[in-house]
């Protein structure tokens, strides 16, 4: 009985903890443990610096204090749904999971909630059609653009001509992975390429016999869905079978810094997708250090800003401020609840204009959502690992992806997905 | 004092046989039910349900599945996740295939239908013992795992693979899906599980029980005194395997309602079972319980008290309570051996002498 009265007097501390309600209050879900901290880390400081510097430098979002709390999930859906849980009685304004798994948990839950879930070019992809997925957001793009972009990049690379081509997608065995495999077929449809997959269980550290299978077949493109650690072994397994970097095209979730590191040299000419910007000179910097890092207010050890995911999970938070800032302003108060940050998301409208005037000029492609599409326009563009300056780099615009093919499959996903739970499709 | 045997007359053989022959025992028994059923559901809500009682509920049916192999047969299993995830895709698979059929049936079910798949399993163990049937058995969680991911009929063909439980009802109550009270669930899951602790219980008092220990203790002589080694494992295995499927059906279906095989119901899940019935106690249904709620509320109490009390950094609290709660187990096994449930046996001994121990 004593751990039960322990647990009440924990909860109850919890619960007076909870933020008064002129505070916004923002949860984040983080993995800065376990075995994909290495890539949860950076993000996390992200998301929360952003947070940081706006109740710093600007009091809050629209006068209203930000109030920001971390839940170690340790990218386990079991901890996922305890953080869930402990988050959802403080009537958090939004939820970024930093999962697939758990965004899939998490869908019909904060349906029933009414709590906004925004993953940011992860989770559910079908979740773009906003007539189904009311609560569901997935700016900017989604895992379907994402194999889109990359197959565009190969056309690019080859001619505009796949006939007879050979493309490999190593994969990680899950949700998350499994994601591009209809896309890429369907574009296999139409370009003529072969498409081989290789499953790689989690977390992803044996990869000798995927990489054996590469090596013997010899396909022309390496198409690779990774996270955690799985992405350093894969490319250090293709520099070891010497394979030419720049026919190896990771999604953005494997073109972090700490992914192309460890293999040195040879990684030099990696690729990657990219939906936001990897410039080193943002005007934003300046304002970070200043109200956030040498006041002693960065989240983490500060020594990731400017890393890929560092700005991934910076963008996460400019997005869910931009729909805060929205919200306050459709509704007319700064006192947002959760409904109304659904608005502000669905009404989000981010242009050049907006980056510039926060700091980040060409930060990232234009969105603009609106009841039917809750995933923005589907931008991407290809970034390239350059060893000698330690960097990735940009190499393409901000590229289109094949909506001709996409569209269909998210209607038909969405579509069983509403049969299947009883959804009538629609705006309300 | 109140607890002993003095002055509770026992004048039938079924008094003489009851589970609790202490009259003190009884009555906290009676009470820890009642309070289960009739004064935690009023004052339940959301996060202790999902957080913390459906997650012991659950696991201390895998425990006591577990436990029965383990403890009382002897065979050392790592399949409890791939078992556990038999039980998900059976459930899964009725439900989605006989959607009138009420899910109560379904999980019953898919109980039976990991019966037949632990037994299948459970052959080798009549040639193979100790360390090789743990490596035999640890075969068959890789092998569901993988064959859960490699068949796309097992998960509807759906394009994640993962597999979502769709609302089903109970009395016109949610008990799966997101519209479902933590009440209700609550209720669900415990029926299960006090079901299981009762069936396990006397199971293991009974015939088929001994003979499974006469088997764990020593199998020839249990062969030479007449117990059939062939039936006896493979009881063991069968009854198990019902029991670690209905509570990896609970896991899915009220619980986690989307479920991914290889990350719920990976290799750390079989020795997530396993801690919980060496640390609870080998042989003993309170060593289940007691295992289960350790490996399960102690997480969660540390990581409030030091995020949600103390304040401390989450990635911190989160690399501590790891060395907690390995701590912890570490000096268990070493003050005590023989678990949680031989605490709980001295300290019945030393109230049945207390206050006068001389």
């Amino acid at each position: 009985m004593k751990i039960k009265t322990l647990i009440t007097a924990a909860a109850a501390a919890m619960m007076a903890a909870a933020p008064a309600l002129a505070d916004l209050y923002i949860p984040s879900l983080t993995y800065r443990s376990g075995p994909y901290a290495a890539n949860g880390i950076p993000t996390a400081d992200g998301y929360a610096d952003y947070f940081t510097l706006l109740n710093e430098r600007d009091g809050g979002i629209g006068g209203a204090k930000v109030v920001f709390e971390e839940c170690e999930t340790g990218y386990n859906t079991e901890k996922g749904v305890e953080c869930y849980e402990a988050v959802k009685s403080k009537n958090p304004l939004t939820i970024h999971p930093w999962s697939t798994g758990i965004t899939y948990q998490l869908i019909p839950k904060a349906t029933a909630d009414g709590i906004p879930i925004h993953s940011v070019g992860y989770g559910r992809t079908s979740a773009k059609n906003g007539e189904v997925f009311r609560w569901i957001f997935n700016y900017p793009a989604n895992y379907w653009d994402g194999a889109s972009h990359a197959i565009s990049h190969i056309l690019d690379q080859e001619g505009g001509d796949l006939n007879g081509k050979k493309v490999a997608l190593v994969y990680h065995n899950s949700a998350f992975g499994k994601e591009p495999i209809r896309t890429l077929e369907e574009l296999g449809k139409i370009h003529g390429y072969e498409l081989t997959l290789l499953p790689v269980d989690h977390p992803g550290q044996e990869q000798k016999s995927q990489w054996l299978q590469i090596r013997r077949e010899r396909p022309d493109y390496v198409i690779m869905w990774g996270w955690g650690v799985m992405n350093q072994v894969a490319v250090q397994e293709a520099v070891n079978i010497r394979f030419p970097m720049d026919h190896f095209i990771g999604i953005w979730w494997s073109g972090s810094e700490n992914d192309v590191r460890p293999a040195g040299e040879g990684a030099n000419g990696y690729k990657a997708l990219t939906f936001n910007g990897l410039e080193k000179d943002y005007p934003i910097f300046d304002d970070l250090k200043k109200y956030v890092h040498d006041a002693g207010k960065g989240a983490g050890a500060g020594d990731q800003v400017g890393t890929v995911l560092y700005m991934r999970g910076l963008y996460s938070a400019l997005m869910t401020a931009e729909a805060i800032k929205k919200a306050q302003e459709i509704h007319g108060t700064p006192d947002v609840t959760p409904a109304m940050v659904r608005d502000g998301y669905e009404n989000l409208d981010i242009t050049a204009a907006t980056y510039e005037a926060l700091g980040l000029p060409g930060f990232g492609p234009e969105i603009k959502g609106s009841c039917q599409n809750h995933g923005g326009q589907g931008l991407g563009a290809v970034s390239q690992w350059n060893a000698a300056e330690d960097r990735f780099v940009m190499i393409t615009d901000y590229i289109e992806s094949n909506q001709d093919v996409i569209q269909p499959l998210i209607d038909a996903d969405s579509k069983a997905y509403a049969e299947e739970n009883g959804i009538t499709p629609g705006c309300e | 004092m109140f607890y002993r045997e003095a002055g509770d007359f026992k004048t039938s053989y079924v008094d003489d046989n009851q589970t609790f022959p202490i009259k003190f025992d009884r009555w906290r028994y009676y009470a820890v039910l009642a309070f289960a059923f009739l004064v935690v559901p009023f004052f339940i809500n959301d996060y202790w349900a999902n957080a913390i009682l459906l997650p012991f509920l659950i696991y201390a049916i895998a425990a006591i599945g577990l436990n029965i192999l383990v403890g009382y047969c002897g065979q050392v299993s790592l399949g409890t996740g791939g078992f556990m995830a038999v039980g998900a895709y059976a459930t899964y698979k009725l439900m989605t295939s006989f959607p009138d059929i009420n899910l109560f049936f379904h999980i019953i079910i898919a109980g039976g239908i990991t019966a037949v798949v632990g037994v299948l399993f459970g052959l080798p163990s009549l040639r193979i013992k100790g360390f090789y049937l743990a490596v035999a058995t640890l075969a068959a969680q890789f092998f569901l795992v993988w064959l859960f991911n490699r068949v796309p009929w097992f998960y509807n063909y759906s394009a994640s693979g993962q597999i979502n439980a769709p609302e089903r009802t109970l009395f016109g109550h949610a008990i799966s899906g997101p519209a479902s009270e933590p009440w209700a669930v609550y209720l669900f899951c415990l029926v299960f599980t006090v079901g299981s602790a009762i069936l396990a219980r006397n199971l293991t008092r009974g015939t088929v029980g001994r003979k499974w220990m006469a088997i764990r203790d020593m199998d020839i002589a249990a062969e030479i005194i007449g117990v059939n080694p062939l039936a006896s494992k493979l009881t063991a295995f069968a009854v198990s395997s019902f029991f670690v499927g209905i509570a990896g059906a609970l896991f899915f279906a009220v619980y986690l309602g989307a479920v991914e095989v290889g990350e719920v119901y990976g290799i750390n899940k079989s020795f997530l079972v396993l801690f919980m019935i060496i640390i609870g106690g080998l042989g003993s249904i309170f060593g289940s319980f007691a295992g289960a709620a350790f490996l399960v509320i102690l997480p969660v109490l540390l990581k409030n008290v030091l995020v949600g009390v103390m304040g401390w950094p989450t990635d911190l609290a989160a690399h501590l309570e790891l060395m907690i709660v390995g701590l912890l187990i570490i000096v268990f096994l070493i003050a005590e051996p023989h678990g949680l449930a031989q605490l709980w046996r001295v300290t019945k001994e030393k109230l049945r002498l207390w206050p006068f121990p001389h």
